[in-house]
């Protein structure tokens, strides 16, 4: 029976809580379930289990004192957050960044979306049954993680950006090494294609399931590879060029219809150009200062700015509002994980219970990003 | 009914390169470290928790207590006070606490101290039942420093 089939009133549904600590909703996500036997009628996402008043944080505090908050909206990716944070506190205070710092700064946020993608990849693929990639996508993980905790001196929280760049020079040896597991993961990808594009079974999983369509998207706001699945080919750098990214080369790649599987083509295609972006950066990489010399005290003056980057699940924004002192008088975030699950009760409806789970999974979503 | 087949055939042929490629994993060299057992060493810059350096003549602390790290660590986890005593040329930390369940090793505190005092030990996987023992008294020995054996390098 097609759940078109079934008329809903409410009592047909059996009710069941998935999370907030479900294996597969990765992290405190609560998601109340309308279930016709194995077809779902209904799904409630139910947030906030993760609030830290992250925003409230930064209203209490100088500026200088958020950053390492920054990194730990998205536990997954959080260089991206932190680039935003700065470069809206650069524009506001109008401090030029150092060329130096501002490359290593690219390098280390793609480095990051790396790493977040194959964090993803895993996990994924996990969700869907297939427990080996993971393996795979782990120890291409750990290669980035070493140089960035080598860079960075953290490996997931990272703190390291300074208003006008960098906190200190990376190693020596830093381009040697980087540009070795560059290349070894250029060769992993034929090992992701056999082991995982071209698997029949993640193919009948994932094809044609949780079609968001481009209205969809755009009608909930979603950004990143899910709107880029979705055949949007819509990237803040390239649609609001900052930072360096204009001087690079690079593609956005798109998918054609939207379903799991082109969001998870969208997420290789991804690393794939970031891996370029990296190359390109460390071959123009200038010498000098990783870091303009500042005053000891920088307050924010009167008014307002915005600032968006694009970060590993979509776009990243941060708004700032300064009263004259050095402590913001109001930042509100704006982070794409909560569009994102927001499309999900729409998508889902009349799906598989199964196909539920591959949906949210493709989704990519970090939970405390979603709360904050 | 022949793309049911030729459906079969690819959707094995698909099955079996995935298979070769985990075949292969298994002979290939082992990459995972039995970790309690086997420990690799630690990058150069990853931070562990605050230490103090010494200077090398005195084997006293650099610290001169002036307390910008207090002032400027963003969870506000520091707790200095020191003191001239007679004798001395400058002033020397007589308390330096570190409440380690706050901190956030962002790196503020070694950034911005004037005599490059602070530094960041190389110990991870601190564990604890209560959280009186991460309230670090960095003027008495740490724990794990010892065990470790970890030196810090002076910054300058
Ligand atoms: S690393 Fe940061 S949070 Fe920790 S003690 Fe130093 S300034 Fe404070
Ligand atoms: S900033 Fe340096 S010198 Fe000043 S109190 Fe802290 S450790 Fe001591």
């Amino acid at each position: 029976m097609t759940p078109q089939a079934v008329s809903k009133p409410i009592h047909y549904r059996y009710f069941i809580n998935m999370g907030p600590q479900h294996p597969s909703t990765h992290g405190v996500l609560r998601l109340v379930v309308g279930l016709y036997g194995e077809y779902v009628l209904s799904l409630e996402p139910v947030i906030g289990y993760g609030h830290r008043m992250q925003e409230l944080m930064a209203e209490r505090r100088p500026w200088p004192a958020f950053l390492p908050n920054t990194a730990r909206m998205d536990y997954a990716c959080g260089l991206p957050h932190q680039h935003c944070y700065l470069l809206a506190i650069e524009k506001m205070l109008g401090i030029a960044v150092a060329q130096r710092g501002e490359y290593l700064r690219v390098i280390t946020t793609e480095i990051n979306r790396i790493v977040s993608h194959l964090l993803w990849l895993g996990a994924n693929l996990l969700d869907l049954g297939a427990f080996t990639p993971i393996l795979y996508c782990f120890d291409d993980r750990e290669n980035f993680l070493d140089i960035l905790e080598d860079v960075t001196g953290s490996r997931l929280t990272h703190c390291w950006y300074r208003a006008g760049g960098v906190l200190n020079d990376v190693p020596a040896d830093f381009a040697d090494r980087l540009r070795a597991v560059i290349k070894r993961m250029y060769g992993r990808f034929e090992i992701y294609k056999n082991l995982v594009t071209d698997n029949i079974i993640f193919q009948k999983r994932t094809k044609d399931i949780g079609i968001i369509t481009p209205d969809l998207a755009r009608r909930y706001g979603a950004t990143g590879p899910v709107l880029r699945g979705s055949g949007i080919a819509y990237d803040i750098r390239k649609s609001m060029p900052y930072s360096i990214y204009p001087q690079l080369d690079f593609d956005i790649p798109v998918g054609e219809q939207g379903d799991c599987f082109d969001r998870y083509i969208v997420h290789i295609e991804e690393m794939r150009q970031s891996l370029r972006i990296i190359e390109q950066c460390i071959d123009r990489l200038p010498e000098g200062e990783v870091r303009t010399k500042l005053p000891k005290k920088m307050t924010l003056p009167p008014g307002d700015c915005t600032f968006s980057v694009e970060g590993a699940r979509g776009e990243v924004t941060y708004y700032l509002v300064g009263d004259g002192s050095d402590v913001p008088y109001r930042l509100k975030v704006r982070a794409p994980c909560f569009s994102n699950l927001s499309l999900l009760p729409e998508l889902c409806e009349d799906m598989l219970l199964a196909d539920m789970i591959a949906t949210m999974g493709s989704l990519d979503l970090v939970i405390p990003e979603v709360d904050r | 009914m022949k793309k049911y087949f030729s459906d079969l055939v690819t959707g094995a042929k698909s099955l079996v390169a995935g298979f070769i490629v985990t075949f292969k994993a298994l002979l290939s060299p082992v990459v995972t470290v039995q970790y309690p057992r086997e420990k690799l060493p630690v990058g150069k810059g990853y931070r562990g928790h605050p230490i103090l350096i010494l200077e090398d003549d005195t084997g006293r602390p650099k610290c001169i207590a002036c307390g910008s790290c207090m002032r400027l660590c963003p969870s506000q986890c520091i707790t200095v006070q020191g003191e001239k005593k007679e004798g001395d040329k400058r002033k020397y930390p007589t308390v330096f606490q570190v409440d380690f369940t706050r901190c956030s090793l962002c790196g503020t505190c070694s950034e911005v101290c004037p005599v490059a005092a602070l530094e960041y030990s190389d110990v991870y996987g601190l564990a604890g039942f209560t959280r009186e023992e991460f309230q670090y008294d960095l003027l008495a020995d740490l724990p794990g420093l010892v065990e470790t054996g970890f030196k810090p390098v002076s910054a300058d």
